[in-house]
């Protein structure tokens, strides 16, 4: 049975979500909306280009806090999101977060109705989040501007778990859900 | 009253030295004398002298580069001072102060008395000072600067009517070496050989014209104490003294149309001890309700000892702040203010950051960071090709040759190129150094491997070798 993207995705707000995979920051930057706070220490060298960006988020929707460890990073995310004049908290993960710490931030987001989003190292998810996805980038090999990637959501408290493909419409700006190879109109029917 | 020594008593205060000193300040790539000692002046040493020669005629001299900018400072510390004895003090040329002392004489028993003691108070603070007395601004300067012991104006040089030096050596061309030689020569031929601002010197010396003292304008104080007659420890009763010190103080930022940028709390405890509370704001602000809860974090973490007894709440830093029109789309930047304020206090203002863009090719220079507090967000984002999500400091390949490679390594992954779309060949800026682009121009690749991963490489013709740079949406 197919499930539909639309029953999980723009992510349920005033909850904590999570996210791993390689395509994890495209993930980020698509379901963000409106004025964004990204928490990322300030000791990793990798930066987000604003340029990059441009397609998903306007760069001046996003704010960067740059915490030294993630103990003031979860401090930050605590305080932004019970506050809830940003929508959006996005939080880098660089540690397993403990029971404590995942329920904290839920009960913040809660409070203050700003939706979070974890990127988490693969394996690292912890159990309060409320939808744990994974994204990961695969190849296209009809277009060559394509942002082909594959959405799977591998833990839902409130729903079922599905996969999908998707791909980003930069002029447009929406996401499209794609049809697995076999199954689009006008090609080859699979073997067998 | 004149400071003839004003630079060099400064220093000679916090540093006192023997023998000649002299202050040097740069003009035309000359270091000329700017301000001398007692000791400098009886050596013949002058005003104007360059360094060089003040040293040959005297081996021993001391010197150090003069600051006028501390003086200006120290001038008006003086200003301060002089306000013990009238309340109508204003600046007089660099190194003097102007008094309007009519009526408060005879609170120090009268003007001989008033001038023994500012003479006294300035020797003992270490300071040279000339005092002249006069019915007029005028003659009170010309006094102060060339008087001696007890003589009238007209006995006095022209130089004393505040003339330009070319005035002077004309005046004196003539035979006119007294005030009281110009007073009673012809008006007119003066006038018409020196213009009118000759004969309006000199009726101001002598109280034809008025010249009123402009007292300064004291700048505004934003501080305010409170002592409490019993010790208080509780976190509580921090803030709500602090609540009520905050409503005079905003009362005050309202009436100058201010916002304070940085607040300090200093509490001051029984044995003496004190701490403090320091407050980065957002933005500038004024409202005792959206302030005292920035406090909360800050005084929770003192330590009260055996209690606290006097509390002082300074604006240390203050912005100008227009009063607005109550509006309906206020709420939401106040509220984002406060928040970037409050986590602000936990990471520091300067790290919280939003990005600019910036006029460059180069990709890491497309864009600048600045604080949020001190930057409004930028449209005007273009990106004539596309650029990667991600970036990160160039990582090293092995693979050779222009074209991209077919197989590569990176980050123990063994990726396939599915597809190339390049080169896109960008020019280090020659103007500015960069180590990172020390290795010439670079060409860049979008590679759309098959496993997914869609990452920016770069090959450096000049200095082959390819770096992986970024990775695409």
């Amino acid at each position: 049975m197919r499930v539909d993207l639309n029953s999980a995705f723009p992510l349920r707000p005033a909850r904590v979500h999570e996210v791993c995979g390689a395509a994890a920051v495209s993930f980020a930057a698509i379901a963000a909306r409106g004025t964004v706070l990204w928490i990322r220490e300030s000791w990793l060298p990798e930066t987000l280009h604003p340029l990059g960006l441009m397609p998903f988020l306007a760069p001046s929707r996003l704010l960067l806090a740059r915490p030294k460890d993630q103990t003031d990073g979860l401090a930050v995310a605590e305080e932004a999101l019970k506050d809830g004049a940003l929508p959006f908290v996005v939080i880098e993960i660089t540690r397993p977060l403990d029971l404590r710490e995942g329920r904290r931030l839920q009960l913040a987001a809660k409070a203050g109705g700003a939706t979070g989003l974890c990127l988490i190292p693969e394996g690292m998810g912890s159990n309060a989040s409320e939808t744990r996805w994974k994204a990961t980038p695969s190849f296209d090999p009809h277009r060559e501007d394509s942002t082909l990637m594959r959405w799977e959501i591998i833990k839902n408290k409130s729903g079922t778990n599905g996969a999908w493909n998707v791909r980003w419409d930069q002029e447009t700006h929406r996401l499209h859900v794609v049809s697995p190879a076999g199954e689009r109109p006008g090609s080859a029917r699979p073997p067998g | 009253m004149w400071f003839p020594r004003l630079a060099s008593d400064r220093v000679l205060r916090a540093r006192p030295v023997d023998g000649p000193f002299v202050l040097t300040l740069r003009e035309s790539n000359t270091d000329r004398l700017y301000c001398l000692n007692a000791a400098a002046e009886r050596l013949d040493l002058a005003r104007g002298m360059s360094l060089a020669d003040a040293r040959a005629f005297c081996p021993d001299l001391l010197s150090q580069p003069a600051r006028p900018d501390l003086d200006a400072q120290f001038l008006t510390a003086l200003r301060r001072w002089a306000l013990r004895y009238c309340p109508w003090v204003g600046h007089e040329g660099v190194d003097g102060l102007a008094l309007d002392v009519t009526g408060a004489t005879h609170l120090w028993g009268g003007e001989e008395e008033m001038l023994a003691d500012m003479q006294a108070r300035a020797t003992r603070a270490g300071l040279t000072l000339r005092l002249g007395i006069a019915d007029n601004r005028g003659a009170a300067w010309a006094f102060a600067h060339f008087g001696t012991g007890q003589n009238r104006l007209e006995d006095l040089p022209v130089a004393a009517l505040r003339l330009d030096d070319k005035t002077v050596t004309g005046l004196q061309r003539l035979g006119l070496r007294r005030i009281g030689d110009l007073t009673t020569a012809a008006r007119a031929p003066l006038a018409r050989r020196f213009g009118p601002a000759l004969m309006e010197r000199l009726d101001q010396a002598t109280g034809l014209l008025p010249e009123p003292v402009t007292p300064e304008k004291e700048p505004p104080h934003y501080a305010v104490r409170m002592s409490l007659p019993e010790p208080i420890g509780l976190a509580e009763d921090v803030m709500g003294v602090c609540a009520r010190l905050l409503a005079p103080l905003c009362d005050k930022l309202m009436a100058q149309e201010t916002g304070a940028r940085q607040l300090c709390l200093t509490l001051r405890r029984v044995d003496q001890g004190s701490q403090q509370v320091e407050l980065h704001l957002a933005a500038p602000m004024r409202d005792p309700n959206r302030i005292l809860p920035l406090f909360r974090r800050g005084v929770d973490a003192v330590d009260a000892g055996f209690g606290i007894d006097q509390i002082r709440l300074e604006a240390t830093q203050v912005e100008p702040l227009a009063v607005q029109q109550i509006g309906s789309a206020q709420a939401a930047p106040d509220q984002l203010n406060d928040l970037i304020t409050r986590i602000g206090t936990r990471i520091g203002l300067e790290n919280i950051q939003r990005y600019l863009p910036a006029d460059s090719h180069i990709p890491e220079r497309a864009f600048s960071i600045a604080p949020a507090a001190f930057s409004a967000p930028q449209n005007g984002w273009s990106a004539p090709r596309p650029r990667p999500l991600r970036h990160f400091p160039p990582e090293a390949i092995a693979a050779t040759g222009p074209r991209p490679p077919a197989r590569f390594r990176w980050r123990r992954m063994t990726l396939t190129t599915g597809r190339a779309i390049g080169p896109e060949r960008i020019a280090p800026e020659w103007w500015m150094s960069d180590e990172a682009w020390r290795s010439g121009l670079r060409d860049y690749w979008k590679i759309d491997t098959r496993e997914g991963r869609r990452l920016w490489l770069f090959y450096t013709p000049q200095n082959p070798g390819w770096f992986v740079q970024g990775e695409f949406a």
